[in-house]
């Protein structure tokens, strides 16, 4: 491979323009009140779901509805971290604004989404060879099986009774139905904004790459792909994977949110929370990275514009997916991206 | 060893209304290749159908003839409801892929519980006593009348759906259907028609769960509720367990699966009774793809 410095730095220039999105937002946090604080954050994690699944719904065209529990599993293995980690480090389990509290944060998003990824390979790999809809209703048992095992854990632990639990032991203290109340509210804008970036980048290189068309042959004839040589199970089982990791490194945000996330409970990770994030990359168009994320940004700020109305908010969102699927069955966007839309938009223009 | 006897019952009266639902799941499946999810809300219908046909009605006391009469209503109403979905959400969507269709069923499972949110309320609904309640002891065992009345009538209806499929000219159609729609039309069968029927039987079977779910557990929680979705997925979970598009293997599969949950949720945590289901649906998967009494499929190229 020949790389030239132009290169490297051609190839560095979107994720330094990404963090210097994210430092700006986490700059300007002072000046935007809690409301237009929610509203970025819940964007931007609905960003990283509906991107992070659009690499195994849209890219590979399997068909996986059980993205929230991998979200469940990244949001409370980082809690974990935060909160019996957090413990053993500084002897309580308050949020420590310090360098070493945000080494803390940091390495425990890094371990929900390894939780996630590690429970989407244990789920992909016999999963995985099955067809479409028994895909969908595995991955669906999958996250109700995650929301009821995490209802049968324990009581979370105060700090006085620690002492008396091995450490072991402590992971498994989640609060039961009740949630994980903690409070590390480490979460800011600008940590969301960079995963959010992150995520981007990450599946835009993919699809650019030799495993992203390995996905794609995959989504457009699996038959075909394994005839050349593409190892069909493989490829469909990384796809699971990475998004699996993606969708809890949004759970990982999710549960160090303040407000939001104060209390992580397993009823609000169950498949209406998955339903969300598919109707967001079939809107967007599945297998379009900008789509997904668009239909993300604009069915959250529905949502927030239609709160009074919120009875028939679902009845308009479902009522839009059936009129989609019917008139425009790809999406919104199809498999394009919106720069290639504006593309042609302008040549048009100049004719 | 009388609380297994228990367990056994409770299993039987469960499972026959999951065999029921599964039976809806299992013949769609079986012609069209996929999961209905709306069925899970055509069942939740037939609830409140017969709720509301019970109120206007006026039934107050308990009576087998206004039940058997509710229970008609409701299934009629159910199977115009399972008649419209096909005509106007599945059918044109006949051609496209899959993916597309299941997609459009979520749309409509989720449409259907908010309208039906809308329409019905939100509160936790009293199910009138259609039917007299007694409770007998057998051999230190409760047995409830109404729960041997929702198993049989659970029973009689498969029965029925049995003889029609196996027995009649017009389930011959629906079985020649379901091995390809193309050749099928080709031998003179409307095929269309075929696939209402397939969507207004399975509906009705739907609405009769409904009001048998209405009786046995005295009420019923608000139409978006989790519940009835859960209740109708662990129902599909039924109907793959016994072998997807075999009816007596829904019949099978329901009742093994509200056994085993009986059993669980008896033996150890009452909360994974929730998960039961799915552990099973990947375990069968795994040793058996096609279900318990399924055959065996060859992929097409």
């Amino acid at each position: 491979m020949v790389t030239t410095p132009q290169a490297v730095v051609r190839s560095l220039l979107p994720l330094a323009v990404a963090v210097g999105v994210a430092v700006g937002l986490e700059l300007l946090l002072g000046l935007l009140g809690f409301y237009a604080q929610k509203i970025l954050f819940d964007i931007g994690v609905n960003i990283i779901l509906a991107v992070s699944l659009n690499m195994v719904n849209g890219f590979t065209g399997q068909f996986s509805i059980g993205h929230a529990g991998f979200m469940a599993l990244g949001a409370y293995g980082s809690i974990v971290v935060t909160y019996y980690g957090g413990y053993a480090l500084f002897g309580d389990v308050m949020m420590h604004s310090t360098v070493t509290g945000y080494a803390l944060y940091f390495v425990s998003i890094l371990v929900g989404g390894v939780v996630a990824a590690g429970a989407g390979l244990l789920v992909g790999l016999p999963s995985l060879r099955l067809r479409g809809d028994y895909l969908a209703i595995v991955t669906l048992g999958f996250g109700e099986i995650i929301r009821v095992v995490l209802q049968v854990s324990q009581p979370v632990l105060e700090p006085s009774e620690m002492a008396a639990v091995p450490w072991y032991e402590q992971p498994w203290h989640l609060g039961r139905s009740l949630g994980f109340v903690h409070s590390g509210s480490y979460n800011t804008l600008g940590w969301t904004w960079t995963a959010v970036a992150v995520t981007l980048l990450v599946a835009y290189r993919l699809r650019e790459s030799t495993h992203g068309r390995a996905f794609l042959s995959i989504r457009e004839n699996e038959i075909a792909a394994e005839s050349i040589g593409v190892n069909t199970t493989r490829y469909k089982v990384n796809a699971f994977v990475l998004a699996a990791f993606f969708a809890g490194v949004a759970g990982s945000l999710f549960g160090h949110q303040l407000g939001a996330g104060t209390a992580s409970r397993p009823e609000e990770f169950n498949f209406m929370k998955s339903f969300e994030v598919i109707i967001m990359v079939v809107l967007g168009g599945m297998g379009s990275i900008s789509g997904a994320a668009v239909a993300a940004v604009a069915l959250t700020l529905l949502t927030e514009a239609l709160r009074s109305f919120q009875d028939y908010r679902m009845i308009s969102y479902s009522l839009l997916l059936v009129i989609v699927m019917i008139l425009r069955p790809q999406g919104l966007f199809g498999t394009h991206e919106i720069w290639h839309l504006l593309a042609r938009f302008r040549r048009k223009g100049t004719r | 060893m009388s609380s297994f006897l228990q367990f056994l019952l409770k299993g039987i009266a469960v499972g026959s209304l999951y065999a029921l639902l599964a039976l809806g799941y299992t013949m769609v499946y079986g012609i069209l290749q996929f999961i209905n999810f709306a069925h899970s809300d055509v069942f939740m219908l037939g609830a409140f159908f017969s709720w509301r046909l019970s109120v206007l009605f006026k039934i107050n006391e308990p009576s087998p003839v206004a039940a058997t009469g509710v229970l008609l209503g409701a299934m009629a109403l159910c199977s115009l409801t399972g008649f419209l979905l096909e005509r106007f959400a599945y059918r044109p969507l006949r051609r496209a892929p899959r993916l597309n269709v299941l997609i459009t069923a979520i749309g409509v499972s989720l449409f259907i519980e908010n309208a039906g949110q809308l329409v019905f309320g939100k509160n936790v609904v009293q199910f009138p006593p259609l039917l007299a309640e007694h409770t007998f002891e057998v051999g230190g065992v409760r047995v409830r009348s109404v729960e041997v009345i929702a198993v049989v009538t659970a029973f009689a209806l498969m029965v029925g759906l049995h003889t029609l499929v196996y027995r009649t000219r017009m389930g011959k159609a629906m079985r020649a259907v379901s091995i390809d729609h193309n050749i099928a039309g080709l031998m003179g069968i409307p095929v269309d028609r075929i696939i209402s029927l397939t969507f207004v039987i399975g509906s009705a079977l739907a609405a009769a769960a409904g009001l048998l779910v209405g009786i046995t557990y005295g009420q019923i929680k608000q139409p978006a509720d989790s519940s009835w979705v859960l209740y109708g997925l662990k129902a599909f979970v039924a109907a793959v367990i016994g072998g997807i598009g075999n009816v007596p293997g829904a019949m099978l599969g329901g009742l093994l699966l509200g056994l085993s949950e009986q059993f669980v949720a008896g033996y150890l945590p009452s909360e994974l009774r929730d998960a039961i289901a799915f552990l099973l649906l990947i375990i069968i998967l795994l040793v058996r793809p096609n279900g318990l009494l399924g055959r065996r499929v060859v992929e097409k190229v």
